[in-house]
């Protein structure tokens, strides 16, 4: 049993390490494009190196009794049943852990909640089951939804295997374009029920609450596609209303705002 | 501890638990089908409600039957003193949730949809509603329930305030006159109580209607409504509970029962009166003056 | 100087016949029994629903379920698996062992004790019809967040009403274990020399009296604001949907330490039966309990990292959840030096102890990491806390459940269970879990929402592995059944009053005859004696 468990933890830190070999599926959290991203991950692996470390004492001592305390090795039960100055240490050495996890967290944290000096907004609205960007300052809004082939691939029973999709469930019709290197806000809400919107190279995720207004930012740094997906459950189709960012350069985010600007003023007409 | 004598009582075939249960049972079918709108459900709400009741009245007949037999002992005295005291505990929490929604209210929500916050929601909620001041009382930045106007304090409420805390004196005299034996006092003053209750009650009932037709106050203005009518109404229900169960031991007392001793009922009564008591100072206190 | 108890009717040693016996039985033997059996088959419908989920997600696509229905099924497995086979389970144990172990003759409130059960089976027969109602189940989460919940069709005031009940048969319960404890102890059992297993219990009654009342408010609520026009959780009437989900884990965060102190306290009493060593550290034990209890009422917005809280509530919710950790290792600490120097075999109780404690450790490991909350905004409501909560509520509540079954046992049926299919249950449950839910941390952490009945294709590959541990670990509870039903039908060597060497040191249940009598069950014994003995 306790090569068992001791292969189990080898496998966990070794599949943590090799992720970056891994073309089809990922062990581990994203390092994304942004400074909250690769704070998180910091943070993350710095948790795990913590509790992997507690676990080689925990779990070391916990085998090392199994093997050398069973009946037939150790036949005579020691008598003892309390020790005030250990259990005072394992007591105090937990806090100074927990103190070693805060700090960092606590920094961390103030620094991704901090919402000041955007440079653009961008206001995120969810619906069952679809998103809404709008970009205030230049007058664009528009709809995102599931991506035509996804959402016939998905249906109960559909002629077409979700195999045959290029990137099924995670594609929609309209992405979301942002500029890279611009300090982004987004001010997230809902029309209807909670959602949440997440990306996960972007680290954080926030709920989207009717009536109340919750708020992140990015400053992206490569461009590139990010997806992610509806977080909260928000009914029947909750699986269904991904998100797609698409981080481009300046100059390309801006003839992409002037061709949508046309758009809507031919749609309006 | 257990008295090293002593014979605790164990009682055999209860029957009244299935029978509560089931009428528990067809009161949330009832409930359920009349506020879906089938019809039936009020009928069976109502039977529900009487086979309660009648669970009640039997398995409390049983138990007393049994007290007035002299089966229990000081130590069966005290696992229905502990009881009572912990099913206290469980309704003084039940208050708190509806007193914390009221705080959570009042301190963050309505404050954040008036844009008053540094980080989180607080931030940036008022974008969606510009024109909301927010201030207490308050139907909500879309004025929920159209205009209304909040309940005075020194009206009614104060009034119903002396009133309660008075009975709870009343209470306390009965339990003296009990203790020295004074039958005469101990029923005067349950009798006094009791009225209090009732007058308590019939006032409140007064103030609804008043509400509901004059002040445009209803269950549905808002917040502010909402938190009004639900925290009284459960007092106010809770009210009319511990008034019925005085009402059983004023009864019980003018057969003869209980004695200097042996009187839990009675103490049981008394702790769920005094706890109504209190619940209402809270409500005075955040529900009508603050 | 036993207490002598003395009875209503009449003074027969053996149970009355027919079914009526069960309906009207006021035994904390027979309640016992029920609650264990209401338990055991909660668990196989809550278990069967949870093999639709997984059997859907064992490929991307829709292949059996529509979404809608899957939503139903997510909910009313964590509903069903909470309240009626979990926490039922551990009312059970508590009815069949705390008067045993503190020396009273039965519950304190022997009718008030058949109410709390006989509750129950009306909340899941509510509960369990929604399924057929216009609009199905609830489908909302077992955490019933509105505005979602207020979306269900005509499910939704049965679904209310059946929580209304499960809470009313719970704080029924605990008041009926806090009086027995306070009140019925023999003579000379302290409150320091009670048992861990009563301790815990004790702890988990207070917690279930503070909360359970609120979520009975707050689903209250739901109810008024969708048939009665309130706003408590609709902004436009200056509400607030967050509020319910501040009232839900006032209630919901307690509730996990309701699951999960019994659990600590069973393991209490295997690891040093069969380490041969009384438990190490008994008052510390008594005080982290205690501890563990008070914190769990000040945590609860740690499910709530990313609703956009200000951030110094957020700081003050993670520094208080870390705290948790300090009396949790206590407990942990002191099973390891119970074991330390020991005289261990591994019995089937003492293996699924051990199972516990692995299981846990890694539940309390992920627990840590989820409690900060900069990592949390990523693994918030993803596969990671899946993992999570199943390595703390079935590899710590379960499987604790598991290790009293077979350790009490043959104390009730006087029958020692088949040892070897005790252990095969034990390796196929621990293997099957495993490979359930440990590859859900990689989906997690690779991004994969929870509560999704379809996914994106690089999720593939660990859903597969995870459904087919979900199968292995669902099938292998049937061997479970049939143990406990060859016990129970008194197959298998009869067994004496200690049952395990060295039993009698560990407790005064372990000095009652294998089976108990069905009543008076300190008749003859020296209870003083006994406890002194300890
Ligand atoms: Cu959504
Ligand atoms: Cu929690």
């Amino acid at each position: 049993m306790s090569l068992h468990l001791i292969r189990l933890l080898l496998a966990v830190v070794l599949s943590l390490q090799a992720l970056a070999a891994q073309a089809d599926y990922r062990l581990n959290i994203p390092v994304g494009p942004t400074e909250t991203s690769r704070a998180i991950y910091d943070f993350h692996m710095y948790a795990i190196w913590v509790c992997v470390a507690i676990g080689i004492v925990v779990f070391g001592v916990m085998f090392y009794s199994i093997i050398h305390f069973r009946k037939s090795k150790h036949p005579v039960p020691a008598g003892f049943h309390e020790n005030t100055v250990l259990e005072i240490v394992w007591t105090v050495i937990p806090v100074l852990i927990l103190v070693g996890l805060a700090v960092p967290a606590t920094k961390a944290l103030i620094r991704i909640e901090d919402t000041s000096g955007a440079e653009m907004t961008i206001k995120v609205t969810a619906y069952q089951w679809k998103w809404h960007y709008e970009y205030p300052e230049e007058g664009i809004q528009f709809f995102s939804s599931l991506d035509e082939a996804s959402d016939r691939a998905r249906q109960l029973g559909s002629d077409l295997a979700p195999e045959k999709v290029a990137n099924y469930l995670l594609e929609v019709d309209h992405p979301l374009v942002v500029p890279i290197n611009k300090r982004i806000r987004f001010l997230i809400t809902s029309a209807d029920v909670i959602h949440a919107w997440w990306v996960p190279a972007f680290g954080w995720k926030k709920d989207a609450i009717p009536g109340y207004v919750n708020a992140g930012w990015v400053t992206i740094e490569k461009p590139g596609i990010y997806r992610g997906q509806c977080t909260e459950l928000c009914g029947r189709d909750h699986a269904y209303m991904p998100i797609v960012v698409k981080a481009v350069t300046e100059e390309e985010y801006k003839s992409w705002v002037a061709q949508w600007k046309q758009r809507q003023e031919t749609l309006e007409e | 501890m257990v008295s090293a004598s002593g014979s605790y009582y164990l009682p055999h075939k209860a029957k009244w638990p299935i029978i509560g249960s089931l009428g528990l049972f067809t009161f949330m079918i009832g409930f359920s089908m009349k506020v879906l709108g089938f019809g039936g459900g009020g009928f069976l709400l109502i039977l529900g409600l009487l086979i309660v009741l009648g669970m009640m009245v039997g398995w409390f007949g049983e138990v007393i039957h049994e007290s007035v037999a002299r089966l229990y002992n000081e130590q069966v005295d005290r696992s229905f003193r502990w009881g009572m005291i912990w099913f206290i505990a469980s309704e003084v929490m039940f208050f708190a949730g509806f007193f914390g929604a009221l705080f959570y209210i009042r301190m963050y929500a309505v404050p954040w949809l008036g844009g008053e916050g540094t980080t989180g929601v607080g931030q940036f909620t008022h974008l969606l509603w510009p024109d909301y001041a927010p201030e207490w009382p308050t139907n909500g930045p879309a004025h929920v329930g159209g205009k209304f106007e909040p309940m005075e304090a020194w009206g009614i409420p104060a009034l119903n305030t002396l009133i309660l805390l008075s009975s709870g004196a009343t209470v306390t005299w009965a339990h003296w006159g009990l203790l020295q034996n004074n039958r005469d006092q101990f029923i005067k003053g349950l009798i006094f109580t009791i009225a209090l209750g009732v007058t308590f009650v019939l006032l409140q009932a007064y103030e609804y209607y008043h509400a509901y037709t004059e002040m445009g106050l209803t269950l549905g203005a808002g917040v502010y409504g909402s938190t009004f009518f639900m925290l009284t109404g459960f007092h106010g229900m809770h009210v009319t509970i511990g008034a019925i169960f005085l009402t059983v031991v004023l009864l019980r007392a003018m057969r003869g029962h209980f004695d200097p001793e042996h009187h839990f009922a009675f103490e049981g009564a008394a702790w769920y009166w005094h706890f109504v008591d209190v619940v209402w100072l809270g409500l005075f206190i955040f529900v009508y003056w603050l | 100087m036993a207490t002598v108890a003395e009875h209503g009717e009449h003074h027969e040693s053996s149970p009355p016949k027919g079914w009526l016996r069960w309906v009207t039985t006021t035994n904390h033997k027979d309640i016992g029994t029920l609650y264990l059996t209401f338990a055991l088959i909660m668990f196989f419908v809550g278990g069967a629903m949870a093999l639709v989920i997984r059997a859907e997600l064992y490929k991307p696509g829709l292949q059996l379920v529509d979404p809608h229905f899957f939503n139903q099924m997510v909910t009313l497995h964590a509903l069903i698996m909470v309240f009626g086979a979990v926490m039922p389970a551990f009312a059970g144990f508590a009815n069949w062992m705390i008067p045993p172990m503190i020396g009273a003759p039965d519950m304190a409130l022997p009718r008030l004790n058949n109410w709390s059960f006989w509750l129950l089976p009306f909340a899941a027969l509510l509960l369990s019809s929604t399924l057929f109602m216009d609009g199905g189940a609830v489908a909302a989460g077992w955490t019933l967040y509105p505005p979602l919940v207020l979306q269900t069709g005509n499910a939704l005031p049965f679904t209310i009403f059946s929580v209304h009940l499960l809470g009313l048969s719970s704080i029924l319960a605990s008041i009926n274990i806090i009086v027995t404890i306070f009140n019925l102890r023999a003579p000379g059992m302290t409150m320091m020399k009670m048992p861990m297993f009563c301790w815990t219990w004790l702890i988990t009654a207070f917690l279930l009296i503070m909360v359970m009342p609120v979520l009975a408010g707050a689903v209250t609520m739901l109810l008024t604001d969708k048939y009665f026009q309130t706003s408590f959780f609709n902004p436009a009437g200056g509400g607030d949907p967050v509020l319910f989900q501040h009232l839900f884990w006032f209630f919901g965060h307690p509730e996990v330490y309701i699951i999960i102190l019994p659990a600590f306290g069973i393991i209490s009493h295997v690891i040093p039966t069969f380490a041969r060593k009384p438990l190490f550290g008994k008052n510390s034990m008594v005080y982290a309990t205690a501890v563990i209890g008070f914190l769990s009422f000040i945590v609860w917005s740690h499910h709530q990292y990313t609703v956009g809280m200000p951030v110094p509530a957020e700081l003050y919710f993670m520094y208080s959840t870390m705290l948790i950790a300090v009396p949790t290792g206590v407990k942990v600490f002191n099973w390891l030096a119970t074991m330390w120097k020991g005289s261990l075999t591994f019995e089937t109780p003492m293996l699924n102890a051990l199972g516990f404690l692995i299981l846990f450790v890694i539940g309390g490991f992920t627990g840590i990491m989820m409690s900060q909350v900069p990592a949390d905004l990523y693994y918030h409501d993803n596969y990671f806390i899946v993992a999570h909560f199943h390595y703390t509520l079935v590899g710590g509540g379960v499987f604790a459940i598991f290790a009293g079954i077979y350790y009490w046992l043959p104390k009730w049926t006087g029958i020692m269970y088949d040892e070897r299919l005790g252990k095969l249950h034990f390796w196929l449950s621990f293997l099957g879990f495993n490979v359930l839910f440990f590859p859900q941390h990689f989906l997690g952490l690779a991004g994969m929402p929870r509560r999704i009945p379809d996914y994106a294709l690089q999720f593939t590959e660990f859903n597969q592995i995870s459904t087919v541990g979900a199968f292995i670990f669902g099938f292998a509870q049937l061997l479970l059944v049939y143990v406990v039903y060859q016990a129970i039908r008194g197959v298998g060597e009869r067994v004496n009053s200690e049952v395990w060497e060295g039993a009698k040191s560990h407790g005064l249940e372990w000095n009652l005859p294998s089976p108990m009598p069905y009543h008076h069950s300190f008749e003859g014994i020296d209870i003083q004696k006994a406890i002194a003995c300890e």
